[in-house]
């Protein structure tokens, strides 16, 4: 999760290695979504699909027992399940489908804001053309060229797929005496030797060893003291030194 | 100053702003969140201020959730045609068809040039109805308005009490046909043009076929009522797809992908009005045309009148502005 904050000014910017997708808000804020591809949206779809099967069949046997009254119910619940199934979950649930729910996806609009009725109106009716030819091949095609991963639905609507910002835990930093760098350290270098403490947890021994000793010859320290004084650096960084 | 004083000076205040975030999440009208916009940009300031001095990634990134979630609230977009849907109907619906009056009269003359062409085609050379419709469902279509068997509709031995069972299923019918037409749009407006001929054809071809053969009174009193409603509504649809698709064609000084944006936001709203003519036909169709009790001409006048009704109501409503409510 590094990024170069502080750009030099005018300095152009590289593009990003990776897929998120930037928001800039009124205030000046860089808002980082990111936006889910093409295989976790066909697993949400198929979710979605396997469910409203679920629920036909059963409303059918219901709706059996009724007889012709159940028959005018019927074609009223396919167009309802049908045609604004994803509508009515995606407004009122927060832009989640209980298949989007289970893959933790979320719709929402190209500036991150919920979802509205007529965006998911939209990108739902317009379905039925990422579904053409068959099994949705322009979709698909769309998904798969577009920085976004849009299917056609969602460029003309707007709207966005998104992965839901999952709750974050505060990571333990391991114990070290907080000391000052021997030299004035970069913003990305700060960020960078902060974020090697926070994700020690995250690693092995030996990948932690490995990852310091190449910082051990500008510390100026024996290699097998390196952790230590990362650590104890991103100590002084956060707190009193 | 270090990020551990930074966190200790701040933290009452953000966790504050997360209850607030949590009560609006939950509940969009609830009240005592006045200071919710200054606290929000009070917490946008503190993310720039924690990215811009280095501070560590855990930091950044709850702040960065906190103001997504806080951006999500402050600029939520306001629906407009579910605020006011009365002023929608009454004005902003005919005043939109009004607007986008060229994709109205380029759809509906492909479809009704296409209805009328076709039904006079097949009234003149009757063996054309096999070309486009298979033998055996022009005898189906044949036996339903047979002006023997008494019931109209779908199904010739269809009793009063399966008005409801036909409700359901023009709903889903004509309501799905116009979604395909409008969705097809989106085909650089070929799918569109081509549900409106295609559409236009079949309809066409069936009141040429019917009336040639001598069941026209039956029929034509049957799909005069409705008929306002529901084809003018397929022809909006198809009207509402063109206008995608020429966005596509034609986008003008916008990238494609803009273009198409605003021109979905417009044709959604026609769609919207076009799901209500469809409901109003489909009640007409399942409770009104199917009464075999009222004799054809007062059918022919009520139906007349209700396609003056709508034609009224697209050219005239909403030209007025009155004062608001």
């Amino acid at each position: 999760m590094l990024e170069t904050t502080a750009l030099p000014r005018k300095a152009t910017l590289s593009p990003p290695l990776d897929t998120r997708y930037q928001v800039e808000t009124p205030e000046g804020i860089d808002l980082p979504l990111r936006p889910a591809g093409l295989m976790v949206r066909a697993l949400a779809f198929s979710i979605d699909l396997a469910l409203r099967g679920l629920i036909l069949g059963l409303l059918f046997i219901v709706l059996a027992m009724l007889g012709k009254l159940g028959a005018g119910l019927g074609s009223l619940l396919i167009f309802g399940v049908s045609w604004w199934y994803m509508v009515l979950f995606e407004v009122l649930n927060q832009g989640r489908s209980p298949g989007k729910q289970w893959m933790g996806l979320q719709v929402v609009q190209d500036d991150g804001t919920p979802v509205g009725w007529s965006a998911s109106l939209l990108r739902n009716l317009l379905r039925f053309v990422d579904l053409l030819p068959f099994g949705y091949f322009l979709g698909a095609i769309s998904c798969l060229q577009h920085p976004g991963f849009k299917r056609l639905g969602d460029v003309a609507a707007g709207t966005l797929v998104i992965y839901r910002e999952q709750p974050l835990t505060r990571p333990q930093l391991p114990p070290a005496e907080p000391r000052r760098p021997a030299f004035a350290l970069s913003l990305s270098e700060q960020r960078a030797i902060l974020g090697f403490a926070e994700r020690q947890g995250e690693l092995s021994a030996a990948r932690v060893n490995e990852l310091a000793s190449i910082l051990a010859q500008p510390l100026q320290v024996p290699a097998p003291h390196a952790v230590a004084e990362l650590n104890g650096i991103a100590r002084g960084l956060l707190g009193p030194a | 100053m270090k990020q551990s004083l930074f966190e200790h000076r701040h933290m009452a205040e953000w966790e504050q702003f997360s209850l607030t975030l949590q009560r609006l999440e939950r509940d969009r009208k609830a009240t005592g969140v006045g200071e919710f916009p200054a606290d929000y940009r009070r917490l946008c300031q503190h993310l720039a201020l924690a990215r811009e001095r280095g501070y560590s990634s855990f930091l950044i990134d709850s702040l960065q959730q906190q103001v997504l979630r806080g951006h999500q609230q402050l600029y939520r977009h306001r629906s407009r045609l579910g605020a006011n849907v009365l002023a929608f109907i009454l004005a902003g619906f005919p005043r939109l068809v009004r607007e986008q009056w060229r994709f109205v009269l380029a759809a509906s003359l492909m479809f009704f040039a296409s209805l009328i062409g076709m039904a006079l085609l097949v009234y003149l050379f009757p063996d054309l109805v096999y070309n486009l419709i298979p033998a055996e469902q022009v005898s189906e279509i044949q036996s339903m308005y047979d002006p023997n068997a008494g019931h109209l509709g779908r199904s010739a031995e269809r009793a009063a009490s399966e008005d409801w069972v036909m409700f359901g299923y023009y709903i889903m019918h004509n309501i799905g046909i116009a979604f395909q037409t409008f969705a097809s749009g989106l085909l650089f407006g070929l799918g569109s043009a081509f549900f409106l001929f295609f559409n236009g054809l079949m309809i066409g071809a069936v009141a040429g076929h019917l009336t040639h053969i001598g069941f026209g009174q039956t029929f034509w009193s049957f799909v005069i009522g409705h008929g306002a409603f529901e084809l003018t509504a397929i022809a909006l649809a198809g009207a509402a797809g063109l206008q995608l698709g020429w966005a596509l064609i034609a986008p003008g000084r916008l990238p494609r992908s803009e273009a198409l944006r605003l021109a979905a936001r417009k044709s959604v709203q026609l769609i919207c009005g076009v799901m209500l003519l469809l409901l109003i036909a489909a009640f007409i169709e399942a409770y009104w045309s199917s009464m075999t009790a009222p004799a054809p001409m007062i059918k022919y006048l009520v139906g007349a009148a209700l396609w003056l009704l709508v034609a009224g109501y697209l050219l005239f409503a909403g030209r007025v502005r009155h004062a608001p409510e």
